[in-house]
């Protein structure tokens, strides 16, 4: 079978970081071919040159046999390739149609009608259920990266990149995406999906070239190789899915949160009536559907947010009128869900960001002066130790930094600090295998060092793996305490909608 | 800390770069201009720097202009770096000034001078700080922005000094004027007038280049300068790291302040010695270019006042070429367009940067290939780099004249 696409020997480097080194890639006509690598490996890097973002520094580019050099997005889409970014590419206020065919209008005056009854035969054809004459802003995320879909189609593209798909999109809108890139490939277009998920190169995917820190590792056929198989070869070692934890008794209350509860940002009340007893030595779980009183309880524990009533007690201290200040001088930790909001400055280098809690006390400042090279080598320990990587050491923007070693940073900052509770809130969302496995083992180490840990998590993969015991809430409500050896997931799902197990 | 760019590795274009392309190309347009108009820009920006700079006396009017353009300067730079936007610094001026004049007038003159002196700097620095705090205190407290507070208070400080003129300090013969203060009471000194021939220079000189220090050190090496930059980049991230955001914003605008009342001191009385009514300085918002062209870095907002200084004070001498004198703030105007577009420029100098590092880089590789080297470039000594790229560039020469 012919290739559409070669790739051959790319060499992209960028100041401190070869982000690909010696890359090759071949897409056979017709197939689903999966790039998988971790985040930050490449993956990106390389469709960027594709799609004539970026110029190689080596290597050649061969469309359907012919070698080209694309300079730009336009001399992309002439040779018939298109791509679906991450973060989609449309104008709100406009309807689908209008998105479609701007700058492809044409004359100066343009027929919307023509070309919504073009985008309405390729939506049936591909099974995409679009409607032309739909505002962008009324529809929902899975419409509109099906609106970039046909955006590519409608300009003739039959090479279609996917840059990361399914990461904003809830399991049913991923399911039916997977069965348009099957409609897709059953209809002839090549299609490259870029994921670092196993399960989607599993469902959809004929070949797969794995990539590491830039670097091509190999290609596999994905109907022969098991999803460990490919973990490992994207990770650079084995990976468990499962965490290992050993058993271990819990020890004294560490967090007593006793009858809280919380007003939510709309002035009613998020949480009702909680309570929840943290002990050494132990993981517990927060298991529920997002936004039924999660943040609330974290932010009343935190001091983020004010308690309406009830109490706080942190080893043995009623902290619930405390400032945030004292709170975490009291040894209070706090992985935050919104790591780019709350837990960095995306501005400011690491050295900052590593001592953002720590700046005023010793050594790392005394009478209200900074103490540069004790701020440095407390940020280089981290750094090495969490495996944080970056282009220019502790003086990188955090900003600059990948999502999955944002969080390696935020995570090595909490862990230092020496917490007697930690509470993680989504601490892996939107990461790789490689570093998830990394923070689950970093959070079960802390419970085997006879620290409290508060999860909170509306993965309940994530949570059964980690948790000794799991909490359930749902509207703003605690509906059961359960043992994770005595539950399962079918068991905890009916108490995220509500429903008690006496009840069952 | 600066670190030595190697050999090896791409230049990227540094803030200094950037203002100084914007300095090149607005006195470019400058030049234009005077062009346009049918005049030698030459002679225009001789008779410029000639009125600035052309003997001790005119030295000495620079100085003194450039005093309050530092302070205010650096006031709004400080509050840039907090992520405050200060456009109050002519009011808060008028408070500094207002303080010192009173007092001036109040202040018996057998103080000693250095007491003296003393006290109406820590006076107008706290009625300053004061008037920038209501500002930080309305945005702390009830989320009104820093902008339109500020414009606001420019208002109410300057009817505030309507008032307080005839009130206080009238001159009697020329109603709508202070009376002018004792030599002895303003910032003046006479052996800075007797170096210079000037009067407009003043200690205020001195004190804006000790508060660039205290400014800088602030910023770079306390902690508060610390919890201050990290509200104003992320105002979200300090509240959950326990920095107390509302404390800090309030010292922000309050320090903002102190700084911009200095300026209206120095100004009012030291460079002058009388305040008008219904006069709002328009320095407060040059207070906006200074900082941008310094990058609101105190170093850079200390060169960026000068400049700005030599500028205006140099204006005047254009008019005996029969150039327009709005021709000095077209070309001030210009260059706060180049710095405010300074993306545009740091974008023409990386690409410019990338391309000969492109180039380097294939020089290099043809001489190690001619060599059959093969360590990594890294890896190479300076010098053998050094040579490696002089030979590279001779080969690939050779290649094309040969094709």
């Amino acid at each position: 079978m012919s290739y559409v696409i070669e790739m051959l020997g790319i060499r992209k480097e960028f100041p401190g970081i070869v982000a690909n080194d010696d890359i090759s890639l071949r897409v056979e006509e017709g197939e689903i071919h999966a790039i998988l690598g971790e985040n930050g490996a490449g993956k990106s890097t390389l469709m960027s040159i594709l799609f004539g973002l970026y110029k190689p520094d080596k290597g050649i580019i061969k469309v359907r046999g012919k070698e080209v050099s694309i300079k730009s997005p336009n001399d992309a889409y002439d040779l018939g390739i298109g791509m679906v970014h991450q973060h989609f590419q449309l104008v709100h206020n406009f309807t689908v149609a209008e998105n479609i065919i701007l700058g492809k209008e044409g004359s100066f005056v343009y027929d919307i009608r023509k070309a919504s009854k073009k985008i309405k035969e390729i939506s049936e054809r591909y099974g995409l259920s679009i409607e032309p004459d739909m505002v962008i802003e009324d529809i929902s995320v899975g419409m509109q990266q099906r609106v970039e879909i046909l955006k590519m189609l409608y300009r003739d593209a039959d090479i279609l990149i996917f840059d990361e798909p399914t990461a904003v999109l809830t399991p049913q809108e991923i399911d039916e995406l997977m069965q348009i890139m099957r409609n897709l490939a059953a209809e002839g277009k090549s299609i490259i999906l870029i994921t670092h998920k196993l399960d989607e190169i599993k469902q959809v995917a004929s070949r797969c070239t794995i990539i590491r820190r830039g670097k091509l590792i190999g290609e596999v056929d994905v109907a022969e190789a098991t999803p460990e198989e490919m973990a490992a070869a994207m990770v650079g070692r084995p990976v468990s899915f499962k965490v290992d934890k050993k058993p271990s008794p819990p020890g004294e209350p560490v967090l007593e949160v006793r009858n809280l509860s919380v007003m939510n940002s709309k002035r009613v009340l998020g949480l009702k009536d909680f309570s929840l007893t943290v002990r050494k030595g132990e993981i517990i779980g927060i298991a529920g559907v997002d936004g039924n009183g999660q943040s609330e309880l974290v932010e009343a524990i935190t001091g983020l947010r004010k308690a309406e009533s009830g109490s706080i007690i942190f080893k043995g201290r009623d902290i619930t009128g405390l400032s945030i200040a004292e709170r975490n001088e009291m040894g209070l930790g706090h992985i935050p869900e919104d790591r780019q909001k709350r837990g960095l400055i995306l501005s400011a280098p690491l050295t900052t960001n590593m001592v953002i809690k720590e700046y005023g006390k010793t050594p790392f400042s005394s009478h209200g002066i900074l103490n540069e090279s004790e701020i440095d080598s407390y940020s280089d320990a981290i750094v090495g130790k969490f495996d944080v990587r970056s282009g220019e050491g502790i003086e990188s923007l955090a900003g600059k930094l990948s999502g999955g070693n944002q969080q390696k940073a935020i995570i090595g900052r909490e862990i230092t600090a020496d917490p007697d509770l930690l509470i993680a809130v989504q601490p892996t969302r939107g990461l790789d295998v490689g570093a998830i496995e990394f923070i689950h083992s970093q959070l079960v180490a802390e419970r085997d060092n006879g620290k409290a840990v508060l999860l909170v998590s509306f993965e309940l993969d994530e949570i059964f793996n980690l948790s000794d015991k799991i909490a359930v809430i749902s509207g703003g409500k605690l509906i059961d305490i359960v043992e994770t050896s005595e539950t399962d997931e079918h068991a905890v799902g009916l108490m995220m909608a509500g429903i008690r197990r006496s009840e069952v | 800390m600066k670190k030595k760019i190697a050999l090896l590795e791409e230049r990227k274009a540094s803030p200094l770069l950037v203002s100084l392309s914007a300095v090149v190309l607005g006195i470019a347009a400058g030049c234009v201009f005077i062009l346009l108009i049918g005049k030698n820009p030459f002679s225009g920006f001789e008779k410029i720097l000639f009125g600035a700079l052309s003997n001790t006396r005119r030295i000495g009017n620079t100085i003194g202009m450039s005093t309050q353009l530092i302070l205010i300067g650096l006031s709004v730079a400080f509050a840039f770096k907090t992520g405050l936007f200060n456009i109050g610094a002519s009011g808060q001026m008028l408070i500094g000034g207002i303080t010192g004049s009173i007092l001036a007038f109040y202040i018996p003159m057998s103080v000693p001078r250095p007491l003296y002196l003393l006290i109406i700097i820590i006076a107008s620095m706290l009625t300053g700080a004061f008037w920038g705090f209501i500002s930080g205190f309305l945005k702390a407290k009830f989320n009104v922005h820093e902008v339109v507070s500020t414009i606001m208070l420019n208002w109410i400080a300057y009817w505030i000094v309507y008032d307080f003129i005839p009130r206080f300090i009238i001159d009697p013969t020329i109603s709508v004027k202070s009376k002018p203060i004792e030599t002895m009471h303003t910032l003046r000194a006479e052996w800075l007038s007797k170096l210079t021939g000037s009067f407009s220079i003043n200690y205020g000189i001195f004190i804006a280049i000790i508060m660039c220090i205290v400014i800088w050190f602030i910023l770079e090496k306390t902690t508060l300068g610390f919890s201050l930059k990290a509200v104003g980049s992320n105002k979200f991230c300090a509240e959950y790291a326990g920095i107390k955001v509302e404390r800090s914003i309030m010292i922000s605008m309050a320090i903002a302040g102190a700084l911009s009342s200095l300026a209206g001191l120095t100004y009012y009385c030291g460079y002058s010695t009388i305040m008008e009514m219904g006069k709002m300085p328009g320095e407060g918002y040059d207070g906006i270019a200074v900082a941008l062209l310094g990058n609101c870095s105190p170093c850079g907002v200390f060169f960026a006042a000068l400049f700005f200084g030599i500028l205006k004070m140099g204006k005047g001498s254009l008019a005996a070429t029969g150039i327009p004198t709005e021709i000095a703030d077209t070309i001030i105007a210009t260059i706060i367009y180049f710095t405010a577009t300074n993306v545009i420029l740091a974008k023409f100098w990386n690409s410019r940067f990338h391309t000969s590092f492109e180039k380097k880089m294939s020089y290099l590789s043809a001489a190690m290939a001619k060599h059959g080297d093969s360590t990594p470039p890294g890896k190479l000594t300076e010098a053998a780099q050094k040579a490696y790229i002089k030979e590279g560039r001779m080969i690939l020469k050779a290649k094309k004249e040969a094709e």
